[in-house]
């Protein structure tokens, strides 16, 4: 399972670092930073689908596949 | 105009409802909206207060997709965009970021965002910890009776957002008053007019200072004047209009979140009591009030096409108003809504708004009002409400942020 992450799409409302702390970060401009591509169990998995549904702006997207072109958000 | 559509038949010939409502409780959402949502729907007709229909949503679901649909615009520098009420068309006149769309509001955001992340939120926490202690203390030592809005909320949310953008908190009085004028619905549309103008020269006054000082301080104003107006890429007006916005938007909303949660406690001991017993949830209790309470009422958009949302066809140029307060009552996403369950550790509401607008000084505001509310009722036990629960003030329908006018509290 892989996360992408759009920080051109990303409004810095930091939802993403409140639910995974392990998973995102902010960079100096409160901009989204994926501290890990992909995630290895569950209950990360559940963490990572649960950010995703929270950003506002919709900039996460975590994908089964391993296939980039199906992660990139907004294509 | 637009004319009203054919959707929500059982409104039929007879008039629209109004919108925005009453609350008839300070903590739930006015009644009126409830029966709309269940014999209508989740998007429905109703009025505004110049005769203007509108749409009004009041689903979660279908709240999330309009409020990230780009086809629905914030951009309040459109001639026809529609107010709920005179007052907030006065607002309207200083459009920066929130009457906006992007990019022209991505590139603004950007430039404030650091300033309230995770992180600068978290390193600020200490500071509005020990100024909340402060003020409970304060509190205690002046003894019953005592005021939760002047004496706690108000000033914690003034210091809090004083910091951050780096305006000297000695001048919190002054501004204090404006942005009250601002979001009050009981003044008239010139008052309110007057009261920005106000805070615009009180902003250009101290965007001067520090243009002149040698060593910025650590204010967002600060790097807003030392590197963008100094590097050129803001002018002195997009300083002073985001100055203006995040003072406003800043300190009014918290405050009236910690009053209207201390209320609420109040009235749910044994949430309250279940509040005291649990040292570490505060952050599930403070998201559910944030939820339950949804003092940020009423979202503002308008199509700037045609489209099509389940059974409404909302056509380019129609008024949509949310109202956030019964979209976060939809059992579609919640379960039993409107019991409150500081334990319920639902983060999927939109106290905070949805999409682009979602609020930038959310984490901010959390960790306020856990201070707040954590520092109240372990220090103040015995706290409770020093008139009977119906005298308290309820703001009306079509204030900016709902809420009460003061909490008198004795213990």
């Amino acid at each position: 399972m892989r996360i992408v992450a759009d920080s051109g799409r990303c409004i810095g409302a930091g939802q993403c670092v409140l639910t995974a702390p392990d998973l995102f970060d902010q960079d100096e401009d409160g901009l989204v930073v994926l501290l890990t591509g992909s995630v290895a169990t569950e209950a990360d998995a559940e963490l990572a689908r649960s950010a995703e549904h929270l950003c506002p702006a919709a900039a996460l997207r975590v994908t089964s596949g391993t296939d980039d072109a199906e992660g990139q958000p907004g294509a | 105009m637009s004319r009203p559509s054919a959707v929500g038949l059982t409104t039929g010939n007879a008039p629209l409802p109004d919108f925005p409502q009453l609350r008839t409780c300070p903590y739930q959402p006015p009644p009126g909206y409830r029966d709309l949502r269940l014999t209508e729907g989740p998007v429905v007709r109703a009025r505004l207060y110049d005769g203007r229909p509108t749409w009004v949503v009041l689903g979660h679901a279908v709240a999330r997709e309009l409020l990230i649909d780009p086809r629905l615009s914030s951009d309040w520098g459109r001639p026809d965009f529609p107010s709920p009420s005179p007052r907030r068309k006065a607002i309207q006149k200083s459009t920066m970021l929130i009457g906006m769309d992007p990019p022209e509001h991505s590139a603004y955001r950007r430039r404030v965002i650091p300033s309230f992340s995770v992180r600068r939120t978290r390193e600020l926490g200490e500071s509005i910890h020990r100024r909340a202690g402060e003020l409970v203390d304060a509190l205690l030592e002046q003894g019953p009776p005592a005021e939760i809005l002047r004496g706690l909320a108000l000033p914690l949310s003034s210091h809090t957002i004083c910091a951050i953008l780096g305006v000297p908190y000695e001048d919190h009085a002054y501004f204090e008053e404006q942005s009250a004028m601002l979001v009050s619905s009981q003044v008239s549309e010139e008052d309110a007019t007057g009261a920005l103008m106000n805070l615009r020269d009180y902003l250009t006054s101290l965007v001067d200072r520090k243009e002149k000082e040698s060593e910025p301080g650590e204010g967002l104003l600060d790097t807003l004047v030392h590197k963008d107006l100094a590097d050129g890429s803001l002018s002195r007006d997009e300083v002073i209009g985001l100055g203006i916005i995040l003072l406003m938007a800043g300190h009014e909303t918290t405050a009236s979140m910690i009053t209207l949660s201390t209320f609420t406690l109040l009235q749910n001991p044994s949430q309250l009591e279940a509040f005291r017993n649990d040292p570490d949830g505060a952050g599930p209790a403070v998201e559910e009030l944030l939820r339950y309470l949804s003092i940020g009422d009423v979202a503002m958009r308008i199509a700037a096409e045609d489209m099509t949302i389940g059974d409404a066809h909302i056509k380019a140029g129609d008024s949509v108003m949310l109202s956030a307060a019964e979209i976060n009552r939809d059992p579609e996403a919640f379960e039993d809504p409107d019991v409150l369950d500081l334990g319920r550790g639902a983060r999927h509401h939109l106290a905070f708004g949805y999409g682009v607008h979602q609020c930038v000084g959310q984490n901010l505001a959390r960790a306020q009002m856990q201070s707040a509310l954590t520092l109240l009722f372990s220090r103040i036990p015995g706290l409770r409400l020093a008139v009977p629960a119906e005298e308290v003030e309820i703001k009306p329908a079509q204030s900016g942020v709902q809420g009460i006018y003061e909490l008198p509290v004795a213990w």
